[in-house]
């Protein structure tokens, strides 16, 4: 279990005493227990009450040397030269796993905490909401003094299985792109200096981090990227319904659902060409053609970052777990819900893309010509990805004692966005 | 831009500033090569003679027949691994698919008359299938929109003796498997491939003929394949071994094509603009592009307007996407003796242009462009050949030792031991609610241990049908989209688990 455990003492000895008794009891012991993990308790401001903890997050096995390593019903599967993608009973690409519980949590402490800003106002999980899908309602996501970016926020559910990070795939480490976002002036506008001497002044900090880094004596970036990533590796959603059809359970969809994994999965549509299962990603550059929100200049994706113009307008293919979370949808949110999107694709080849603009469209980007009924059960379809079973817990609070990210911050971003999209109305 | 625009710009310029092969061809005494007898390739695989994809049947199921009228997807969910399901002669509208393993799909064939997949113009595929041990024989199929029979991830498959008509995109399309058999079907009408092998191993395509399509027969970002004894004639490209750069599988390697009747492939180039069929020139006989290990050896290549076998690199195709992670050359390409005649006698500018280079004209059986490393050739006195300076005489002569890629008793699965599947099922999904010692959203570990000693199958009789038991608990969602197996393993190794001493 990933909390402080500061009242974990006199919880376990009810257990204990529990044990003892017969199993009628049991239920009595449950119940006085169930409360504990649940409402996470205040960390006292004397640090040294504060423990990491030393369990690995659901999904996990803890190994011998205090590694937590991944396990899922997608281990019982080959892929074609362990590749990771295929169809149903497919296994998932490579992950990243391997990192110690204490590691894992202190990520989770750091992750919600925003201390890690240069102005303390923005924590990662402004912008990777657990409550959002790990993204934040955003078409273009919003950082320190309010400056709205160019791109939304992806999704981090799974990350442990992806090869290259960000849109424009410019970072191949979940470490590399963990420390990108808190030194861009944009997004969190810190800097290392200042990140290490906040961190350190604050009295807990150090003493977590010599928990979950026991063989190093200072406080480093390092460790705070690895502690990052320890944690987006965490973040695993494998068991939604259309996992358990995958798993051979044919009720787990309904009709409608089946229809559009058919559709999804026909050379018509082609989407799981590129969203290919198990992680509905090939992990590609993909140059779609979808129009920037009114007024904002064609973004070259990843032409930056492999100095190619065959690549100008293209970003990585997304994984479409949990993607009926995460709206609204596309590298800079042009569209507000899956139906948009859908019909994008079924609406011709580069018919979004201004008279012009050269574009090296993607082979797969056709004119599929789906029915209004088709849109409507790719949209089903997708809504059989999501799964949040294995959500972490949101820490009460933060050993900065800065406030987190309130619901009520959130829902105002949401307002917000709302009203600037209806401006940039869909010119279709 | 199509590939054979942007081709030809790159020839041209090269052709402009280049003349560096001039007189590299210049003949001389030829040195002639006997391949009666001889020595044989043994690269890429074992020498068995293996002729069947699909491993013995673990268990001899039912037959199912299905009648007009009926619905062969409702047979196809009623089947249990092992069963066959045979399909009368008659008209069937619907998309049939298969996700689950071992079922056998049988047309039956009376007088001629077939069981007839008819999409109407309307339905979009025929059959689709993610399925293991798949086999699907002797269907007519015809006017669907998307493909005839894809799969997507299904290994140790046969796909035979089918006649599929105007279906769209793909014909024949298993993408990401191991272990299959194409043969014996007849495709026509198909706006890409007829047959089309993507990103998959040791597959065999043989006795086929295709025709009336963009391009007959397409091993694409695959290896170990043999394309063997097809008749592929009347398309714009016979028969194609690529690589397509941007796929997630990045190489194509070790592809025989031997013994092809590969006739008058010249008909317009009808594919979808932007597609990567779209760029073959109207007029191939074979294409190789970026693939590695190709051998092409007795086949008949004859009139081709273009080439009858035209090797390229990605340099000299910049239509397509960029991808850093492909090695974009064609290398160890080894063209055997074949019989080719009147090919290359209308070609295209681009191509005329750098035959001029090597102060060739007329036609053309064999070119080359780009760097090809490796590569040989042997008898190349007998062909109209240019780009193949760099092509060293083969030291062997025929491929009769490499009978088929096709792997001894098939793809096999993973081997998961009981206590593995059960510690992987416990993870993954347990433990999302059960601790050991504390309790999450359901009671401990320790305490269903305490509840169940001894006792597996009651632990699988309660998470397939759980009910109430603690009134402060939510109820347990059912598990019972876990197979049997895989739910008593993880009910045994829930009870071995060995929790220690309780934590003080």
């Amino acid at each position: 279990m990933a909390l402080l455990l500061p009242t974990i003492f006199p919880t376990n000895l009810i257990k204990q005493v529990c044990r003892l008794l017969l199993a009628s009891t049991l239920a009595y012991c449950s119940a006085t227990a169930a409360d504990s993990p649940l409402t996470e308790s205040q960390p006292t401001s004397t640090a040294a009450t504060i423990a990491l903890s030393s369990n690995c997050p659901p999904s996990f096995m803890l190994s011998d040397n205090n590694q937590c390593q991944l396990r899922n019903l997608y281990q019982l599967y080959n892929s074609l030269g362990d590749h990771g993608i295929g169809g149903l009973k497919t296994a998932l690409p490579a992950h990243r796993d391997g990192f110690s519980p204490q590691q894992i949590d202190l990520g989770r402490l750091l992750f919600f905490d925003p201390l890690l800003s240069a102005d303390k106002s923005v924590s990662c999980a402004s912008c990777h909401n657990p409550g959002q899908g790990f993204s934040d309602g955003l078409g273009r996501s919003i950082g320190i003094f309010g400056q709205r970016g160019t791109r939304s926020a992806p999704s981090l559910w799974n990350s442990a299985f992806i090869k290259d990070f960000f849109w424009d795939a410019r970072a191949q480490t979940l470490e590399q792109q963990a420390l990108s976002p808190l030194f861009s002036p944009q997004e969190m506008g810190n800097n290392p200096s200042q990140l290490l001497s906040s961190l350190q002044a604050v009295a807990a900090y150090p003493k977590l981090f010599k928990q979950a880094f026991p063989d190093s004596s200072d406080l480093s970036l390092d460790q705070i990227a690895t502690a990052l990533a320890a944690f987006q590796s965490s973040l695993i959603s494998l068991n939604s319904r259309y996992d358990q059809y995958a798993h051979g359970y044919a009720e787990a969809l309904n009709q409608q659902e089946i229809e559009g994994l058919n559709i999804f999965r026909s050379f018509v549509a082609r989407c799981s060409q590129c969203h290919m299962p198990p992680l509905f990603t090939n992990q590609q550059i993909a140059v779609i053609g979808t129009p920037e929100p009114e007024g904002m200049p064609r973004d070259i994706g990843a032409e930056k970052t492999f100095g190619s113009v065959k690549l100008k307008g293209g970003f990585k293919v997304p994984s479409l777990r949990n993607i009926a979370e995460t709206a609204p949808y596309m590298h800079s949110g042009r569209f507000e819900t899956l139906r948009e999107v859908a019909a994008f694709y079924s609406g011709g080849r580069g018919h979004a893309v201004p008279e012009g603009e050269d574009l090296l469209l993607h082979w797969h980007i056709s004119e599929p010509n789906l029915t209004a009924y088709e849109l409507d059960r790719l949209v089903d379809f997708m809504g059989t990805l999501s799964d949040s079973s294995l959500l972490p817990r949101t820490p009460k609070s933060v050993p900065s004692g800065l406030h987190i990210l309130s619901e009520q911050k959130i829902s105002e971003k949401i307002i917000s966005n709302k009203s600037i999209s209806e401006n940039n109305h869909d010119k279709s | 831009m199509t590939k054979a625009k942007t081709l030809g710009l790159v020839i041209a310029l090269v052709a402009f500033v280049g003349g560096w092969q001039l007189g590299q061809n210049s003949d001389s005494t030829p040195q002639i090569t006997s391949s009666i007898g001889g020595a044989s390739y043994s690269g890429g695989g074992d020498a068995d003679r293996i002729n069947t994809a699909l491993p013995e049947r673990t268990a001899i199921g039912e037959t199912i027949t299905v009648n007009p009228g009926d619905s062969i997807q409702a047979a196809v969910e009623a089947a249990q691994p092992g069963d066959t399901i045979q399909v009368m002669p008659g008209i069937y509208s619907e998309t049939v698919y298969i996700d689950k393993d071992d079922i056998h799909l049988v047309g039956v064939i009376k007088s001629g008359e077939r069981a007839t997949l008819d999409g109407l113009g309307k339905l979009n595929d025929a059959i689709l299938y993610s399925g293991n041990n798949i086999l699907i024989a002797n269907f007519k199929i015809t006017r669907y929109k998307g493909n005839g029979i894809m799969s997507q991830a299904g290994n140790n498959f046969e796909i035979r003796n089918n006649i599929i008509i105007d279906t769209g995109i793909y014909g024949i399309f298993p993408q990401l498997g191991v272990n299959g058999v194409i043969e014996h079907n007849i495709v026509s009408g198909i706006a890409d491939a007829a047959i089309y092998v993507g990103m998959s191993d040791n597959i065999h395509v043989a006795h086929n003929e295709v025709f009336d399509s963009v391009a007959g027969i397409e091993i694409e970002n695959s290896r170990h394949a043999i394309v063997e004894n097809n008749y592929t004639h009347n398309n714009s490209g016979g028969i194609l071994a690529f690589i397509t750069p941007g796929l997630p599988i990045k190489t194509t390697f070790d592809v025989i094509i031997r013994n092809n009747f590969i006739l008058d492939n010249n008909i317009v180039n009808f594919a979808a603009p932007g597609s990567t069929v779209a760029g073959i020139p109207s007029g191939t006989g074979i294409l190789v592009m970026a693939a590695d290990d190709v051998i092409i050896e007795g086949n008949i290549i004859v009139n081709h307007k273009v080439a009858g076998i035209l090797i390229n690199d990605h340099g000299n195709a910049p239509g397509l996407t960029l991808d850093p992670d492909v090695d974009p050359n064609a290398d160890r390409v080894m063209i055997l003796d074949n019989v080719m005649h009147n090919n290359g006698y209308d070609t295209i500018d681009e191509v005329r242009a750098f035959a001029l280079t090597e102060l060739h004209t007329g036609d053309i059986d064999i070119f080359q462009i780009g760097p090809s490393q490796d590569s040989c050739i042997i008898n190349r006195h007998r062909y109209h050949h240019v780009g193949l300076g760099d092509f060293a005489e083969c030291d062997f002569t025929n491929t009769d030792s490499t009978h088929s890629y096709l792997l001894a008793g098939g793809a096999k699965p993973r081997v998961i031991e009981s206590a593995e599947r059960g510690e992987i099922a416990y993870m993954g999904i347990c433990a999302g609610c059960h601790a050991y010692d504390d309790v999450l959203i359901g009671p401990s570990t320790r305490d269903i241990q305490a509840m169940y000693a001894g006792n597996a199958e009651g632990i699988v009789s309660y998470i397939n049908a759980p009910f109430k038991v603690r009134p402060e608990y939510p109820e347990m969602p059912a598990q019972n989209y876990l197979d049997a197996e895989t739910q008593l393993a993880v009910a045994e190794y829930l009870l071995d688990m060995d929790l220690g001493p309780v934590q003080p």
